[in-house]
């Protein structure tokens, strides 16, 4: 009780007035003003997921864990699946990362290692201007260049090149798969460069120049002491990048054709859980259609609290084994 | 400091208060949104009635008019026996202006303009029909050269819950007992196949980018962006080009129904455009403010006189005479 050592006892006043003079001098209010603040976050979750649970009621009833599989949308008869969207959502994602990872910890190993201090803050302040670009704005954007691109030399590069794969087959039209993780990819660097970039730099000097002292060279040093070190905070970022990438919607709806179906390859069209969303959920009427699309919204929660439940798992694995190492 | 906090609280609640005697909640359709903002701008310079319209698609208007939220909805399908029976007070249906579905197409060195029947159309759309030089597309369109390699056609359709998406699956389902049955007619339907692009825009931006491809678009909008669009060969078996002509022919061949529901599209006819619809005001059948309802049923009056007037500058078809007659004993109906 800090409050308690700092006050000088007054002759002949009893515990009361200690407790008045603790509760003025304000170290309980502050206490309690802040974990109420605190379960008020925790509050709004909970009241989150109370909604989302509710609201989907109808659909859950009427389809089950089969809801997870199914692969029709059909407003018409009131059958509905989440399998396309599901799919949709984790691929681009995961492809918008496999984009953006090595040439967003690349930028921040530049800025963090290579850059002088100007260069450095100037460059970071301009990445970090990306993340405050609205995403309808990166959709207006990619539809006028990416889209074009795609359809013209990057879908048929592909083709050419690996059409082989299973992956880059069929009709390229486009919009697709490839078209929104690239948007994605874009939108996401901000979050990766960044987060790194603050990682890196944390990682204390003594650590550089022990590497130098031994002998290694400056990219041994990189790669060997500082990105290890730093691991925790760049597979933080990552997280951070995947979970904005699953929730992401204008953007994505603007360029990823809207089709409901599952298709194998990347150059095909097809939908996530957010752009669909965002296209249906205005007009849904009936029991079962909004009801649908709220348990839509409730897969999403559920595979992002999975997604960061096993990010704190490898954080764990990884703190475990001991993060300083070599 | 006490006087100025007063006057503060209660400004707001005197002008909420005063604004509420002449303020009319609405909110539908997007398609007539243009002509109903110029209505209600027109016909609250001439009477001070304010109509506050919110063009955010005809399912979230029903919807609005069964929660009770707005004073009348607007909706470019009628609604269906399932939702009037949703409603707490039944609404009437009161047809406003006329619109069309074209389709557009997108094959580079084709600049004929193509011609479409029915069936085709449904094939295309359904996916059986998969490139354009099938013999169904060569035999509406002779004399035509349509591209005989990298000819898959691309379906492009909405994303959003629309009423353009109603009239053209309604349109469907009459000429093709096969789309009827796999898909249905609705604002919202499984589509078999294709893209989808957001609003009229979007499917038209996807079609103007994307060789090979075909969409469907309202008229008035693909008039308004100079737009190619196909002509569609009607119940008699003649060609029909969109226009307002067409359209207005449509309804006025229509057997008007008492309640109004009635769906135009593939109407019997020489110069009826087949993909036509009407959209409409749903307007509560009892209105318990007395102000409101008259403003409402004034309103209503001056839209099928005057209003009918603003149509043609606009680009949308106006209601034939004779379903304005009888929409003017349906306001009578209004308790």
């Amino acid at each position: 009780m800090a409050s308690a050592a700092a006050t000088t006892p007054i002759p002949g006043k009893s515990g009361v007035s200690s407790l008045s003079r603790r509760l003025r001098s304000g170290d309980e209010v502050a206490w309690l003003i802040v974990i109420l603040f605190a379960l008020s976050v925790l509050l709004i979750t909970a009241v989150l997921v109370a909604e989302l649970w509710v609201g989907s009621a109808a659909a859950r009833h009427k389809f089950g864990f089969g809801f997870i599989t199914s692969r029709v949308w059909n407003p018409v008869t009131d059958e509905y699946g989440a399998w396309p969207f599901l799919y949709g959502t984790v691929v681009t994602s995961v492809i918008a990362l496999v984009i953006s990872v090595p040439i967003g910890v690349g930028a921040a190993v530049f800025l963090s290692e290579l850059a002088g201090g100007r260069l450095s803050d100037a460059l970071t302040f301009l990445v970090e201007l990306l993340a405050a670009v609205p995403s309808v704005i990166y959709g207006l954007m990619a539809i006028f260049t990416i889209v074009p691109a795609m359809r013209m030399y990057i879908g048929p590069g592909l083709k050419a090149a690996f059409g082989f794969l299973p992956i880059f087959q069929g009709p390229v039209y486009g919009v697709g798969y490839l078209t929104a993780s690239l948007v994605l990819s874009i939108m996401i660097f901000p979050y990766i460069i960044s987060v790194s970039r603050e990682a890196l730099l944390a990682v204390p000097r003594e650590q550089r120049e022990a590497a130098l002292a031994v002998g290694a060279t400056k990219w041994e040093t990189t790669w060997q002491i500082v990105i290890p070190y730093a691991r925790l905070g760049i597979i933080g970022s990552v997280f951070l990048a995947f979970s904005r990438a699953l929730g992401e919607t204008m953007a994505v709806t603007m360029v990823i054709g809207n089709d409901m179906t599952v298709h194998t390859s990347l150059l095909a069209s097809g939908n996530t859980i957010a752009a669909v969303l965002a296209n249906e959920f205005n007009e849904a009427i009936g029991a079962i259609h909004p009801a649908a699309l709220i348990e839509l919204g409730l897969v999403l929660f559920f595979l992002t609290l999975i997604i960061n439940g096993m990010a704190r798992l490898l954080i764990l694995v990884t703190t475990g084994k001991g993060a300083h190492h070599g | 400091m006490n006087k100025i906090f007063l006057t503060g609280a209660l400004l707001p609640l005197i002008s909420v208060m005063t604004a509420g005697a002449a303020t009319i909640n609405a909110s539908g359709a997007s398609f007539p949104a243009p002509i109903y903002q110029k209505w209600f701008e027109q016909y609250k310079a001439k009477t001070g009635i304010q109509v506050n319209y919110q063009g955010v698609g005809s399912g979230a208007g029903i919807k609005a008019l069964t929660e009770g939220t707005v004073d009348f909805a607007a909706s470019d399908a009628p609604m269906t026996d399932k939702q009037l029976a949703g409603l707490k007070v039944k609404a009437f249906h009161f047809p406003t202006v006329l619109g069309a579905v074209v389709l557009t197409y997108n094959i580079p060195g084709v600049t004929a303009k193509l011609r479409f029947s029915g069936p085709t159309v449904a094939g295309i759309f359904l996916g059986t029909i998969t490139k354009w030089n099938d013999p169904k597309i060569k035999a509406d369109n002779p004399g035509v050269n349509l591209p005989a390699k990298d000819n898959d056609i691309l379906v492009v359709h909405r994303a959003d819950s629309s009423g353009t998406s109603f009239i053209f699956t309604d349109y469907l389902s009459k000429v093709s007992p096969e789309w009827k049955s796999k898909v249905g007619a609705s604002t919202s339907v499984q589509w078999p196949i294709g893209l989808s692009g957001a609003q009229n825009a979007g499917v038209a931006g996807l079609v103007r980018q994307t060789p090979n491809s075909i969409g469907y678009v309202e008229l008035i909008y693909a008039v308004q962006q100079h737009m190619s669009y196909a002509d569609i060969k009607n119940a008699s078996g003649k060609w029909v080009t969109a226009s307002f002509e067409g359209v207005t022919a449509s309804a006025a061949s229509a057997q008007m129904p008492a309640d109004f529901r009635v769906s135009i599209t593939d109407a019997p006819g020489d110069k009826t455009y087949p993909i036509s619809s009407f959209t409409w005001m749903l307007i509560p059948s009892r209105i318990a403010d007395p102000a409101k309802k008259k403003a409402i049923t004034d309103f209503l009056n001056w839209m099928l006189t005057d209003g009918q007037k603003e149509c043609e500058a606009m680009s949308y078809a106006p209601l034939p005479a004779s379903v304005v007659a009888k929409e003017k004993q349906q306001i009578a109906q209004i308790k």
